[in-house]
């Protein structure tokens, strides 16, 4: 029986706009096992990007509860959030949001500064992180000098190197052709292989597909939740 | 994220616009520059006039003698003897912030050597004469009191008569010089005092006790001085006091009543050396004022480029925020970058000040004070200035919402 890593309990987050009140969601509550590969889709202005934030630690709830890995996050000051994020949390994002004119060890380098790690240890695993994605022969280069592929393989080696409990990747295929849009979806179904919980937030589903289980949101709420046997990645590459 | 990786991230974002990031500073380091250039040549402006004043004796008054007034004809100061040697006697025992008094009872007169003449200002005057210009001796020994008592015929030179009599190599001491018919044997050369802030050479003169003056140079007045007496303040702060007390003592004897002007007149030298000073104590408050101006924009400009900084790099903000980083890192961090803006344009205004002060020093001769306290003023003035401007953008910068700042195109 794995252990309970998210537990959302009648989230509710609402926006003023104006006069009137934006229920963006609307008592959620949602459990993720660990090692879990969770797809969560939906229209846009379903609610996804807030449930998103939620989940990531960079927003917090109006009203319900939110325990991750074991400790209530939903009260919280911002410092302490950042702490979360920085320790369990790993983020892969749309537009890859590497710094410019920065190396790739030193873009997976960033999360462990925030940490304090020391100077080698820092190389030791930034180096690893990269080796597990495939891009240790490109230590030394620039964002600008990467393939797309290459520059989200580069994203989430950085998401990966605090070895996080939860990797949040929002749309991560968005700006990728499909066949490295594959190679990413293999990369994250290993790491969910690996123990590594992943929350995917896409509005794609043949994206959703790889995922073990979809949570489908819509004005606000669940709407479906449904666990299944995902395709492999590697195998959709292989026939191409 | 400790300070040197923050400082690394900072120089780096620094570095990335360099024309940009050197616009930015100019400010700073024209401000700076102006500071220390201003401050060294006004240091040294105040010495050369603190040079000058000290030549001429330290806390120094000099009493003249009062006008004539024959039918209505008024005569300058000193035009008529007032002040007698019971004047001199009374102020030099009398008042307490006088220190040591001295006549100095003045003509010229023609000396000869056995080789040369030469003629020079001849000052019948006493051993403290010396003292209250401040004045040693070079070689050989100055007048004593026994010599007053006396009357004896021996002189004290000027290294310029010296100089002009007996050779620049020559050793005056015990040659003889006469004055019209009376023969001096030399007993002293004065250190060589220089210039005069009038050009007057201090040098070119020959002492000679008053007494012998009396009897062998210029016929006695009896008690009367023809001359003026020389006064010494106990020290700097006291001489306005002795001015006063002396105008007050000296109107007093003279038996002068409320109405009647005075019947001498009291040249205050510092006064006149602290007129010099306000003069360019003036020019340097004007000049750190504009130094000041100078900082304030250039503050300004840090800020602005900040500012622009903080949004041009908003997504970086917010990507380093998901991944940790927290307020409190983020506001170090812009922090740290005005603050190294800061503190490099004011290492390049140290330079440039520096160059500046040199480069007038030398055209005009002034000699040229650097004030190591200036320099530590200047680096902890343009990281104040770094702190305070970068204060705003940073906590701009920290208080971003990550989720926003993710978002901004």
């Amino acid at each position: 029986m794995p252990a309970t890593l998210v537990q959302l309990e009648a989230i509710c987050r609402f926006y003023a706009a104006g006069d009137t009140e934006v229920r963006a969601l609307d008592g959620v509550s949602l459990t993720i096992e660990e090692g879990e590969f969770v797809a969560i889709m939906g229209p846009s202005g379903s609610g996804k990007s807030t449930l998103m934030n939620i989940l990531g630690c960079l927003d917090r709830p109006t009203e319900g509860r939110y325990v991750l890995a074991g400790r209530e996050v939903s009260r919280l000051s911002k410092g302490e959030l950042a702490e979360v994020r920085n320790r369990v949390l790993g983020f892969v994002f749309q537009s890859f949001n590497l710094l410019p004119r920065t190396s790739a060890l030193e873009n997976v380098e960033v999360p462990l500064l925030y940490q304090g790690v020391r100077s080698r240890e820092r190389h030791r695993r930034a180096i690893d992180a990269l080796d597990r994605v495939g891009l240790a022969d490109r230590l030394a280069h620039n964002p600008n000098q990467l393939s797309g592929g290459q520059q989200q393989r580069v994203a989430i080696a950085r998401a990966l190197v605090t070895r996080p409990r939860l990797i949040l990747a929002d749309e991560p295929t968005g700006n990728l052709d499909s066949r490295t849009s594959l190679e990413v979806m293999a990369i994250f179904q290993e790491l969910g292989a690996q123990g590594i919980t992943v929350v995917l937030v896409t509005h794609e589903a043949d994206v959703a597909k790889f995922a073990s289980r979809e949570v489908v949101v819509k004005d606000g709420r669940v709407r479906s939740d449904e666990k299944r046997v995902a395709q492999s990645a590697r195998a959709v590459a292989g026939e191409t | 994220m400790n300070g040197w990786q923050t400082l690394r991230v900072a120089l780096r974002a620094i570095l990335r616009n360099k024309l940009r990031s050197f616009l930015t500073t100019l400010g700073i380091i024209i401000g700076v520059g102006a500071v220390i250039a201003m401050m060294a040549i006004g240091a040294g402006a105040k010495e050369q006039v603190e040079q000058a004043f000290a030549a001429m004796g330290t806390n120094l008054l000099i009493v003249l003698p009062g006008s004539s007034n024959s039918a209505g004809a008024r005569g300058g100061y000193g035009s008529m003897p007032t002040l007698t040697k019971d004047d001199l006697e009374a102020v030099r025992t009398q008042i307490p912030s006088v220190k040591r008094a001295a006549p100095a009872l003045r003509s010229s007169q023609s000396l000869v050597s056995d080789e040369s003449n030469w003629t020079t200002s001849v000052t019948g005057t006493t051993p403290d004469y010396f003292l209250v210009r401040n004045w040693p001796m070079q070689s050989g020994v100055s007048l004593t009191d026994p010599d007053i008592e006396a009357g004896t015929k021996v002189m004290v030179l000027g290294q310029t008569v010296a100089d002009k009599l007996f050779g620049a190599n020559g050793d005056p001491i015990g040659q003889t010089i006469r004055v019209g018919s009376t023969p001096f044997s030399v007993v002293g050369v004065a250190t060589a005092k220089g210039q005069s802030s009038s050009g007057q050479d201090y040098d070119d003169a020959a002492f000679i006790p008053i007494s012998t003056y009396e009897h062998k140079i210029q016929g006695s007045l009896n008690n009367y001085l023809q001359g003026v007496i020389y006064v010494e303040a106990t020290s700097a702060a006291d001489v306005d006091r002795a001015q006063k007390d002396i105008t007050a003592l000296l109107r007093d004897r003279h038996h002068l009543s409320p109405r009647d002007d005075d019947d001498f007149s009291i040249r205050n030298m510092s006064e006149i050396a602290g007129a010099r000073q306000q003069g360019t104590e003036t020019m340097t408050m004007l000049l750190a004022s504009v130094a000041a101006v100078s900082l304030l924009v250039g503050g300004i400009g840090i800020m602005n480029i900040m500012l622009v900084s903080v949004t041009e790099r908003t997504r970086e903000i917010g990507l380093r925020m998901a991944l940790g980083a927290k307020p409190l890192n983020i506001l170090t961090q812009f922090l740290i970058e005005a603050l190294t803006l800061a503190m490099a344009g004011g290492a390049l205004g140290i330079g440039v000040g520096l160059g500046i002060a040199q480069a007038l020093a030398h055209r005009f001769g002034w000699p040229m004070l650097v004030q190591p306290d200036v320099i530590v003023l200047s680096v902890l003035f343009s990281a104040s200035v770094g702190i305070v401007f970068g204060l705003y953008p940073a906590r701009k910068a920290s208080q971003l919402d990550p989720i926003d700042a993710l978002r901004y195109e």
